[in-house]
């Protein structure tokens, strides 16, 4: 029996001692947390608009064998190859998904649970059997672990010093994603709203639900080695849909979305520093503890909101009925 | 030769919409077969039929949403994909999610983003033609309400007024009147009336037996195959209604339809039901 569930809280371990002595690797690790947490937002937002989360998860555990054969055929870990193998297996998910829905009676649902599980599978039976060869730590894979993000080799600028590779490449991606985001804007919503429109304007529905799978298989595999690929689908659906609880505006869902991964990986840092625990974990803890104050908490949508104006209405019929009465 | 005169006319000015042999199949089994059409500029025709005829069908496969098994589809004597700005769409309301975080206005400006360019956003006179449209479907008031807090019918007004701001000249509206309040219902109907008025050309799946001959000065009755088309005195017989709807007319609707009947044949003073 242990003698205490969590270790002792201790205010100068938790948040004065990472801010000065390990001041450096803190903010390397809340930075990525921050990239990873609001690319996957800003991406999510639109993502639970078109309903496709459970392609979303879909996607993030098949892009398993696809790093997995990327790394045996070039035996390589950089960036390219893996990005490369996670966008075509995150089409092939897609398209097989599509493929068992039109030509049998499997409904959607049913249909990615097959394939992502066939795939997952693929990849780690791929994983086992080429062990010796294959460099890739599983449990990384799964979990993820944003505390190796400063240890990872540094990049330059010519002799400038930037800052640990992961980062880069993740801050690129956030950059593209912002860039995406204004260029096609329009686009998106009216896809997202209301395909049939969009096809009678002259916008290809098709293209853009494409186009956005496709960058989600890249952010996510720009993402799995912080958070791994079993919490990845959290960044990728808590931001938007606590933001889309506290607004019925889309912009300011995604200014939100972006605020709110912020804390996530602020607030879960610490978190995970008390507990000793994994930060991606402690992200999501995290990240479930907001949504569930924003869903009772909420001003128009929360419970609380919805229960008081319930009642009001409830009692002010119950007052027209007794005056009616009299 | 009256034939050949209204031949080389069609020539001059190509029609707003023409059909040729259209077949559509849904996984093999047809769903509208060999549909021929031409829809006169400044007409407002009505796409009548049972449930399943294939109505939305035809106006989805007009616009490419669906592909074709054979045939063409001419819009203003070009393939649809290049007369795209001069078609505007009304979808069924419940086609669209309406807890969307847009508001109102954000919809309607919707509408013009067929005349953006790519990578463009609506300025500030495409707000002021969109606000506009809002003030013609007295839904000015609105512009800025989440969409999930309008009534039916003022969510149909907020579709009605995005089709408005595509300002085109061929309008397909597919079920405009489902479930909408009296006041939505005139003033969609004034608004239809008014844009024909301007010479445009409407294009409008309906259900309603006993109001379809007050709507539309032409219907096609549709049944997978076209059972008739032309003007609505012509068309709205029980002879065509029957060959429409086959059995499936129950007694009801058979009390509608001789309403509907002594609307459309006011003026013809023998009653020829039988």
């Amino acid at each position: 029996m242990r003698e205490q569930f969590f270790p002792a809280f201790d205010w100068h371990t938790v948040f004065i001692q990472p801010w000065s002595e390990y001041a450096v690797n803190s903010f390397w690790i809340v930075l990525m947390g921050f990239l990873v947490a609001g690319t996957c937002g800003l991406v999510g937002c639109f993502v639970i608009l078109r309903r496709m989360a459970l392609v979303g998860d879909a996607i993030s555990h098949s892009i398993l064998p696809g790093i997995t054969l990327a790394f045996l055929i070039t035996n390589s870990r950089d960036t390219l190859p893996m990005m490369l193998g996670a966008v075509v297996a995150g089409v092939v998910t897609v398209a097989l998904i599509e493929a068992i829905r039109y030509t049998s009676r499997i409904k959607p649902d049913a249909a990615i649970g097959i394939v992502f599980s066939s795939l997952f599978a693929i990849g780690v039976i791929l994983i086992s059997v080429f062990a010796d060869e294959v460099d890739l730590d599983a449990e990384c894979v799964l979990y993820g672990e944003l505390g190796f993000i400063p240890l990872q080799d540094i990049a330059y600028f010519g002799e400038i010093v930037i800052g640990p590779e992961p980062i880069v490449r993740m801050a690129i991606i956030t950059l593209i994603a912002i860039v995406l985001l204004f260029a096609f804007f329009k686009e998106m919503i009216v896809t997202s709203f209301d395909s049939g429109l969009a096809a009678s304007l002259g916008i290809n529905p098709t293209r853009y639900q494409y186009g956005l799978t496709l960058f989600l298989s890249i952010v996510i595999v720009s993402s799995f080695e912080s958070v791994g690929v079993v919490l990845v689908i959290a960044m990728i659906i808590f931001p938007g849909a606590t933001a889309l609880m506290l607004t019925d505006r889309l912009p300011i869902a995604l200014v939100l979305s972006t605020v709110i991964s912020g804390a996530y990986s602020l607030i879960g840092f610490h978190l995970a520093t008390w507990l000793n625990a994994s930060i991606a974990g402690g992200m999501t803890v995290i990240a479930g503890i907001v949504f569930g104050i924003v869903w009772a908490f909420a001003p128009q949508r929360g419970l609380i909101a919805t229960f008081v104006r319930n009642r009001q209405i409830m009692e002010g019929s119950a007052l027209n009925f007794s005056r009616e009465e009299k | 030769m009256p034939l050949a005169q209204t031949d080389a006319e069609s020539k001059k000015i190509a029609p707003p919409l023409e059909i040729h042999d259209l077949t559509v199949a849904y996984t093999k089994r047809p769903v509208l077969y060999g549909i021929d059409l031409e829809i006169p500029k400044g007409s407002i025709v009505g796409i009548v039929g049972p449930n399943g005829a294939g109505k939305s069908t035809l106006i989805k496969s007009v616009m490419g949403l669906l592909p074709s098994a054979s045939g063409w589809v001419k819009v203003f004597g070009k393939p649809f994909k290049q007369a795209v700005t001069r078609v505007g769409y009304v979808p069924q309301r419940e086609s669209v999610d309406w807890d969307f975080p847009v508001n109102a206005l954000d919809v309607v400006l919707m509408g013009r983003y067929g005349r953006l360019g790519p990578f463009k956003r609506p300025n500030k006179s495409d707000k002021n033609i969109a606000m506009a449209c809002l003030e013609k479907v007295r839904m000015a008031p609105y512009a800025k309400r989440q969409i999930s807090n309008l009534s039916g019918g003022q969510q149909q007004r907020v579709f009605l007024a995005r089709a408005l701001a595509q300002e085109s000249d061929l309008y397909l509206m597919d079920e405009p009147f489902v479930g909408v309040d009296a006041a939505t219902e005139s003033a969609i109907i004034e608004i239809l009336r008014e844009l024909q008025t301007q010479g445009k050309t409407l294009i409008v799946v309906h259900h309603d037996l006993t109001t379809a001959p007050d709507y539309f000065d032409r219907i096609l009755l549709l049944n997978m195959r076209v059972v008739a088309y032309g003007n609505t005195k012509d068309v709205f017989t029980f002879e065509n209604l029957q060959n429409a709807y086959g059995g499936r007319l129950s007694i009801l609707s058979e009390v509608a339809l001789s309403r509907a009947r002594k609307k459309a044949e006011g003026d013809t003073p023998e009653d020829s039901l039988r």
